[in-house]
């Protein structure tokens, strides 16, 4: 039977990271996964990540996966396809199905790292051709290039549901709402607004009472829910829909570590069924790891660093490194890692109601509640200040661990500091050249640039747009607010678009001068 | 408490989800779940032996959260509290006559 220092199993991006690590350590690895690409969910994520540099923030997810596959070939890490492991026996035997039979390998150590799979509600109609998991509408738009439908409701309101609605919006579909049984919007509030703004409503505190149709879904009917989740009769709204999509979170797939007999538990805060094991993702049975999502419910940048650990903690563990070497890495992986599990998101506030950011301001209740920050809210926020000529207008206003703005200006005139879940500042005095790199380096897209007064009535307003077609200059549209309500008449001034930008279009409008802080987003006719 | 079966949980009440299916592989419905409680089938396993809920295509990637969450308000107990089945070879759905074609040794392909 042929042994591997490392069988990993799944080549997302926790197992190709923790791949990498322990091929450049001497390490023979090989990587199995099922599917007929590798990647896992990374070549669906056409948004740029959040982070900072060395969590590779403001590359998109894709370009991330080309990344790592590409770093992994150069390790020269075997990565196998439509390699689907069937079973996890005794002595790190791994049974798997490659082609039309049944191989087995032995490893040396092992790495799970197999994801996980999308949670489903149920309501009356839930099995209607035309209810769909937000992931499967990602794969559809992303990979295969398939429209999921025409007109689309999201349930769910965390960052799957409000990553996949903009999506949705970018293939141009028509999303008739964004509803979720929580009274407060769960995702970063950056990507509630980038939907908002193109006047999604958000239904909080409801939830689907029924799917409508025959043979296909044809419609749905949501309601309010009260404090024990029971719908509150006369509430309900009908939308015409041919397509629901469910993003309520995911499981980690941890059957394979069952059926190794790794000591389980179920844990709600992860997910629910993980392996409990330690920081390092070491489990109870000697040199077999877990990363990613498997281990507990995260997102790719917290997984490509536990998969670094975990190669690192195998390579230990065959003594291709000594534990001083370890350590050393170790500690600075934990860094990097515990920097992203800080701010309002982190696992650790989970469940929480935050209702001031770590620099005493008052959170946006709008935000939280309709999905965008309010008119009246938004200028307590130190990013939001105003001078003459063109200057940033920096819409962040929840700790989230993402500082790309910072190193993006030329001039240095937006500052996070050390903290990496500070909210952005714009200093002052600083001289803004209009080159709208930081527009561009904003994850979130919330950093807008503003010239307030240009002396003949008007303002412009340049914000991140990534739909097609782009508006010629001189088109004549409405520019919407941050509501995604008609504010007023709006004509486009120009549509900036550099490689740099990686594909975040700088389009400037042109509003009457008292809009100049209202409109934020543009429409054609 | 869970695996106590001494524990009167009560005759079954009809609702009005019934008919709600729950397993869309083996078309397994809500109603047939809250009945197999009844009956006496008070782990996963046992729900899975009797009804084959989570035993089809999908191999209970969809229904296993569901049905766990049925099972556990019927028994009045937190769903973290019940043992998930039993995850077993094959991992994934598979043909026989894949799953019987070994491989013989020295012919591995990777």
């Amino acid at each position: 039977m042929k042994r591997f220092d490392l069988i990993i199993v799944g080549a997302g991006p926790s197992g190709l990271s923790a791949a990498i690590e322990a091929a450049q350590r001497g390490l023979e690895v090989v990587v199995f996964d099922e599917n007929e690409k590798p990647g896992g969910q990374l070549f669906k994520q056409i948004h740029k990540f959040f982070g900072s540099k060395e969590h590779r923030a403001r590359i998109r997810g894709y370009v991330i996966g080309e990344q790592l596959l590409e770093e992994a070939d150069k390790a020269g890490v075997k990565v196998v396809l439509n390699a689907t492991v069937i079973g996890l026996y005794q002595d790190k035997e791994v049974v798997v199905k490659i082609g039309e039979e049944i191989q087995h390998y032995k490893g040396n150590s092992i790495v799970i790292a197999t994801g996980a799979a999308e949670n489903m509600v149920t309501f009356p109609g839930w099995t209607l051709p035309g209810v769909i998991g937000a992931g499967a509408a990602q794969t559809m738009m992303n990979l295969h290039g398939v429209l999921p439908g025409k007109k689309v409701l999201m349930l769910g309101s965390g960052n799957v549901g409000l990553v996949v609605s903009f999506q949705l919006l970018q293939c141009g579909c028509e999303v008739v709402a964004l509803v979720d049984a929580a009274p407060r919007v769960g995702g970063y509030g950056v990507h509630a607004a980038k939907v908002a703004r193109t006047g999604v409503p958000f239904y909080l505190s409801h939830t689907i009472v029924k799917a409508e149709g025959d043979d296909h879904v044809t419609g749905v009917t949501i309601a309010e829910v009260d404090d024990n989740f029971a719908f509150i009769p006369g509430t309900e709204k009908h939308f015409d829909v041919d397509t629901i999509c469910l993003a309520v979170g995911l499981s980690p797939m941890s059957q394979l570590l069952k059926m190794a007999g790794c000591k389980m538990e179920d844990n709600p805060k992860r997910g629910g069924q993980v392996p409990i094991c330690d920081e390092y993702g070491r489990t109870s049975l000697p040199g077999i790891l877990v990363a990613g999502d498997v281990s507990g419910i995260e997102e790719a940048s917290s997984a490509m660093i536990e998969g670094r650990m975990a190669g690192i903690v195998a390579a230990e563990y065959l003594g291709y490194i000594d534990k001083g070497t370890l350590d050393k890495e170790l500690d600075k992986l934990s860094k990097a890692l515990l920097d992203l599990r800080q701010g309002m998101f982190a696992p650790s506030n989970r469940g929480k109601a935050i209702t001031e950011t770590e620099e005493g301001i008052a959170i946006s209740e709008s935000l939280l509640r309709k999905g965008y920050v309010d008119d009246s809210e938004i200028e307590r926020f130190p990013g939001v200040t105003h001078q003459s000529g063109v200057h940033p207008v920096i819409e962040c206003t929840q700790n989230i661990p993402c500082n790309p703005c910072q190193d993006a200006c030329p001039k240095k005139c937006i500052s996070i500091g050390d903290n990496i879940t500070s909210l952005p500042i714009v200093l002052p005095d600083s001289e803004c050249i209009n080159c709208g790199m930081c527009v561009a380096s904003c994850s979130g897209q919330a950093i807008f640039l503003v010239n307030e007064d240009l002396g003949d009535g008007t303002a412009t307003v340049t914000l991140p747009y990534e739909f097609l077609p782009l508006p010629e200059a001189g088109t004549n549209g409405v520019a919407l607010g941050r509501d995604g309500k008609v504010v007023c008449d709006a004509t486009v001034v120009g549509v900036k678009s550099m490689k740099a930008f990686d594909k975040t279009n700088l389009l400037t409008m042109r509003v009457p001068k008292e809009y100049a802080m209202t409109a934020r987003f543009f429409k054609a006719k | 408490m869970v695996n106590d079966r001494s524990r009167d949980i009560g005759p079954f009440v009809p609702g009005p989800d019934d008919d709600m299916l729950i397993c869309r592989c083996e078309e397994i419905t809500k109603g047939e779940i809250r009945k197999a409680v009844h009956d006496g089938m008070w782990t996963m396993t046992e729900i899975r032996r009797y009804l084959r809920t989570g035993m089809g295509l999908c191999q209970g990637q969809t229904c296993s959260r569901l049905v766990k969450g049925i099972v556990a308000r019927e028994l009045g107990v937190s769903p973290s509290e019940l043992e998930p089945a039993t995850s077993r070879v094959p991992m994934r759905p598979i043909e026989m006559r894949i799953f019987a074609n070994e491989a013989k040794d020295g012919e591995m392909n990777v």
